[in-house]
């Protein structure tokens, strides 16, 4: 059997799904819904990484996203008179890709030496130093204001700041970045992540460095948040201190544990959710209360389903589990 | 073994920091001293501003730390606790006239608030680190966001009780003026109490801690909670008990600091954050830990706005970035 044979039909309907989503949708649907739930979506797959394979809560994930998204207007091009070197996209946007993925992987080198509650903490401080770090820095970060006037680039003369052209680029990137990370998962160093996570004193007694493959994922898991932070600066045109606030941060741990941190998909999920409460949830009640709703939302998920909404769709077809899952062993619990 | 025997080198070190420290806010300072370090009084203002930050730190991180040191509980609502407990006693002072009921009435609702919190959602999920985390974030969320509702964006200011206004005159000299009569410091005579309340209540903490039978039945359960209830204590009462403490020192902190500074939303998270600070720095469920580090943490601070102002605030982080990569379970932790 091929490997394309083996995908369930389900996945070839979602992708469909999506591919035509636009046709119907008008330029707010296809933005501010669509390609807004995979901006949000791709940097909580960062998170997903790190917490659903590694066992590890980083909130500085958003953080590593933001920087990719300065990266953008200090070498590339801005309309705030502030630095703005004017590389080509061609430099900046793997410069940027980079300096996420670097400053991911400093935090973990920082934070692998803890774990569970110590981690969260940590990554949150983190979160904030860099936060007040942007706020007060006016030399490079410009302060307060940020930088605005970011645009995608026109490849070749295509325009990708259009609407449509923008959730095609969106929806290639999270959907490359989904499958790279099914594909991680199920990898030799996937596995040894899971291991980690499991046992890592058993890890290390056969001969794997516990700390290495903890600062490899971190690094991995910057890279997939500076493509989202990419996305996001592109979709807002502009990036702030306001941009990578605690609230943000906060945010994006919400839409990654709404969504289910077991599987991949699960961010894409949680983000929909969040985006569609966000726009709609000013139906239902005042719009000043959206984040009681969406606290709520959070709590009962919390307390009801631990694994997400992806949780509750397995609870709702539980004989439709896949066989090789087998339960987990113990020794995760301490 | 007494400290100078076993450390005879950081004992004499320490000494002779404190000796420099308590000349410098002695004597008058000579011409060059000034040259390196600006006026005696900013010095002076900033380390008394400082003590008394860490006063108000180490109220709201020890209730943190107890909690955390007992259960292993982690209440990322303490935040949202000192808020509260500040807004109560707000409304209470402001319908009697009278602090010192408001300040009570805060310590025993929020107190009442910890005990529900612990016995409705703490218990529920006892050693599961990340579900307590995330459940008291979207407590924390749906809190803010309804006390927002209740008190509206606007900055609460505390009268302080009459007995408390005006200034004192500390007898320190700043300067001695042309004319040859000395200058002594003000200081405004509130936030000396504040600093007397924390020392008073740390105090109190510690002998009940290590002097009473209730203390030491919370401290057998920090160290070994099996035991502890294997020897006949209900563990569960004495859990709600702590958890009741803890908040009840949060909403009192709240009403404190309320009057020393002012409360606007927002505070709860600067509060957990600077809490959570304290008690990595310091080292987890240590009273003397909490202190150190709210002393560490609040001199940083002040000294960090009034001698670096613009990244003052980022030292604090780096300062807990440099204790948890040399001794990650904190100064004083096991």
């Amino acid at each position: 059997m091929s490997a394309l044979a083996r995908i369930p039909p389900g996945w070839w309907a979602l992708a469909a799904l999506l591919l035509i989503y636009p046709l119907p949708a008008n330029d707010f649907f296809t933005v501010q819904i669509g390609a807004y739930s995979l901006i949000l979506g791709v940097i909580a797959l960062s998170l997903m990484m790190l917490a659903g394979l590694g066992g590890m809560v980083s909130l500085a994930q958003l953080s590593a996203a933001g920087l990719a998204a300065y990266t953008l207007p200090i070498f590339g091009a801005n309309t705030q008179d502030v630095l703005g070197l004017g590389f080509s996209a061609w430099v900046t946007i793997p410069l940027a890709l980079l300096a996420g993925a670097c400053f991911s992987a400093l935090v973990g080198l920082i934070a692998v030496r803890t774990a569970g509650i110590y981690m969260i903490m940590i990554t949150l401080a983190v979160a904030v130093s860099v936060f007040f770090f942007t706020r007060q820095n006016y030399a490079v970060f410009n302060g307060f204001t940020g930088y605005a006037g970011i645009a995608a680039p026109s490849p070749f003369g295509f325009d990708l700041r259009r609407p449509l052209p923008f959730y095609y680029l969106c929806l290639t990137v999270a959907a490359g970045l989904l499958l790279a990370s099914v594909y991680v998962s199920r990898s030799t160093f996937g596995l040894s992540l899971q291991a980690v996570r499991d046992n890592p004193r058993r890890v290390a007694a056969l001969g794997y460095s516990v700390a290495l493959t903890r600062v490899y994922a971190f690094f991995l898991a910057g890279l997939i948040a500076a493509a989202g932070g990419i996305l996001l600066a592109w979709f807002n045109g502009r990036v702030s201190p306001a941009t990578i606030g605690v609230d943000v941060a906060i945010d994006i741990l919400v839409i990654a544990v709404i969504g289910g941190l077991r599987h991949p998909i699960g961010p894409f999920i949680g983000a929909l959710a969040f985006v569609l409460l966000e726009n709609f949830a000013i139906d239902l009640i005042d719009r000043e209360r959206f984040n009681t709703l969406i606290g709520l939302a959070f709590l009962l998920i919390v307390l009801f389903s631990p694994d997400g909404l992806l949780g509750l769709w397995e609870k709702i077809r539980p004989n439709r589990r896949r066989p090789n899952q087998a339960p987990q062993s113990g020794g995760a619990k301490t | 073994m007494p400290i100078w025997r076993a450390h005879p080198w950081r004992t004499a070190f320490a000494l002779l920091a404190l000796l420099f420290l308590s000349w410098l806010i002695v004597a008058v300072w000579p011409e060059w001293l000034k040259d390196i370090l600006g006026r005696k009084k900013t010095f002076v203002n900033t380390l008394l501003n400082g003590l008394t930050l860490a006063g108000l730190y180490f109220l709201v991180a020890s209730g943190f730390t107890l909690i955390f040191g007992l259960m292993r509980n982690v209440n990322l609502a303490h935040g949202s606790m000192y808020l509260l407990g500040g807004y109560i006693g707000f409304e209470a002072a402001a319908m009697t006239g009278n602090w010192l009921f408001g300040a009570a009435l805060a310590f025993v609702a929020l107190a009442l608030v910890g005990a529900i919190l612990q016995i409705a959602v703490f218990r529920r999920m006892q050693g599961d680190d990340l579900r307590q985390t995330l459940v008291t974030i979207g407590i924390s969320i749906i809190a803010a966001d309804l006390m927002l509702a209740a008190w509206g964006g606007a900055t609460y200011q505390f009268e302080p009780p009459e007995a408390l206004l005006g200034a004192l005159e500390l007898p320190i000299i700043s300067t001695i003026r042309a004319s040859g009569e000395p200058v002594f410091i003000k200081y405004p005579f509130y936030r000396l109490f504040v600093l007397m309340a924390a020392v008073a209540i740390g105090v109190a903490l510690w002998l009940f801690l290590n002097k009473t039978r209730s203390g030491m039945m919370i401290r057998a359960g920090v160290d070994d909670r099996a035991m502890l209830s294997a020897a006949g204590v209900n563990v569960d009462r004495v859990f709600v008990f702590v958890f009741a403490i803890g908040a009840g020192l949060a909403g009192l902190a709240g009403v404190i600091g309320g009057t020393a500074l002012s409360i606007a939303p927002g505070e709860d998270l600067r509060y957990l954050l600077a809490s959570l600070v304290v008690v990595i720095v310091g080292g987890m469920g240590s009273i003397t830990g909490a202190a150190t580090g709210a002393l560490l943490i609040g001199l940083a601070e002040q000294f960090g706005l009034a001698y670096f102002p613009t990244y003052g605030v980022v030292l604090t982080f780096l300062i807990m970035i440099a204790v948890l990569a040399v001794r990650p379970q904190g100064i004083l932790g096991r």
